[in-house]
């Protein structure tokens, strides 16, 4: 049997997924055995490469880059994995959208120029600096979805008990505590 | 008292005539989920998560609301009610702003274990974010409207236990919240004596101690029983 592709990705998000996906520690090395990383932010390869059996996204979707990333990532993945609280509802990304229209705007008013020490200045850099949704938004309400891993983060174990469930061929979905929001 | 025999889940129950569905399947050990239901106040059948399938009826009932009667056939676990509760669930997640990660209540909320309980891995309906503020004009406490579900367990407790109708509910509809007197800062309230019972009452970080930080928040349900036992039967039982 072919090796399972894997990627994961980072989206609107803290990292601390990914801090968590790096806890799985020895894990790690056993499943470098069994499966091959084909993209991640702790790997070197710019682009989401094509056939990818299973992709962990950590983050909501927050700005423009997010969005054409998703949608890249859903084309190119068979399944896709809602890596986290930020991906599974928003989460604390999503809070800005308490402030109703215009909170993209406010968000930027608020950080760059309202709070700013030095050199108050929005960051604009077309092409580089990528534009705020106007509204952020977990991962289902753009693309469809196939399992989730709820948690802020997703502990070690609760990834290692998904990723084994993949490796056996099982229906990954979690249950229990193991969904548990926070 | 006269008892009455009923069916709950297949297994034969008998309750005492004025108990209700949940009292019977309690004493049973069947489980029904419950969220604004708390012991020692009357119910209100507020969360809808303790509804009920009654042989012979359409329509649901809430366990906590619907007295047993004789012969009563009773479904406490179908796909049908495992589909409401989660449904029920959801919408309570979607409704206000429940951001777990960052809450007070983060790991010891009912809101959050029915969730888990319930197979809730994700919330299918689009979340509103409404705008709701935070009342932190009291000297002890503070009232985080976004975390509320409106059980109105703090509301029956200020009434029922401590005896001084403070809390109250306005609004109608999504836009329904706990207000203090006539809609006032809670700080300023002339009613409230600070006894604090709203705060255990709370299933969720709505109502919490001032000085909280994210997953600080415990609650000790057990005070609440004290009280209710010590009123009801005047019985002074030390805490263990």
């Amino acid at each position: 049997m072919d090796r399972l592709r894997i990627a994961t990705v980072w989206l609107g998000g803290c990292s601390g997924c990914h801090m968590s996906f790096l806890d799985l520690d020895e894990f790690l090395i056993d499943l470098a055995g069994l499966v091959d990383l084909v993209y991640s932010p702790v790997i070197d390869v710019k682009e989401y490469p094509e056939n990818v059996d299973v992709c962990l996204i950590e983050g909501a979707v927050c700005n423009r880059d997010n969005l054409e990333m998703l949608h890249t990532v859903r084309r190119r993945t068979k399944v896709l994995v809602s890596f986290g609280d930020c991906a599974v509802t928003g989460n604390v990304p999503a809070i800005r959208n308490q402030l109703g229209a215009g909170n993209d705007v406010n968000v930027l008013q608020c950080a760059y120029i309202a709070n700013a020490q030095n050199n108050p200045r929005l960051p604009v850099a077309d092409g580089i600096v990528p534009e705020l949704l106007k509204r952020v938004k977990p991962l289902h309400e753009v693309v469809p979805v196939e399992v989730y891993l709820p948690g802020c983060p997703p502990s070690a174990d609760r990834i290692k008990l998904l990723l084994e469930r993949v490796l056996a061929g099982l229906p990954p979905a979690l249950e229990g505590e193991q969904i548990r929001f926070g | 008292m006269a008892a009455k025999t009923l069916i709950i889940d297949g297994k034969q129950v008998s309750a005492q005539d004025d108990a209700t569905i949940l009292d019977a399947a309690t004493d049973a050990g069947i489980k029904i989920p419950t969220l604004c239901h708390l012991g020692g106040v009357y119910d209100v059948g507020a969360c809808r998560l303790c509804l009920v399938e009654v042989a012979g009826a359409k329509k649901l009932f809430s366990a906590c609301t619907t007295r047993v009667a004789e012969g009563m056939e009773v479904h406490t676990d179908t796909e049908r009610l495992r589909k409401y509760r989660r449904m029920t669930l959801e919408l309570l997640f979607a409704e206000r702003n429940h951001v777990c990660s960052v809450c007070v209540s983060n790991g010891k909320c009912e809101l959050q274990t029915l969730a888990w309980q319930n197979g809730m891995e994700h919330v299918g309906y689009d979340y509103s974010f409404p705008r709701w503020g935070v009342d932190a004009t009291h000297h002890l406490f503070g009232l985080d409207h976004n975390r509320c579900v409106l059980c109105q367990r703090c509301v029956r407790v200020c009434w029922h236990i401590e005896g001084a109708g403070t809390k109250n509910v306005a609004g109608r509809g999504a836009r329904s919240a706990i207000i203090d007197d006539l809609k006032q800062p809670w700080g300023d309230s002339e009613t409230c004596t600070s006894c604090g019972k709203c705060v255990l009452a709370c299933p969720t970080g709505a109502l919490f101690n001032k000085g909280s930080t994210v997953g600080e928040m415990s609650r000790d349900l057990n005070k609440l029983e004290y009280i209710v036992n010590a009123r009801l039967k005047k019985q002074w039982i030390a805490l263990e």
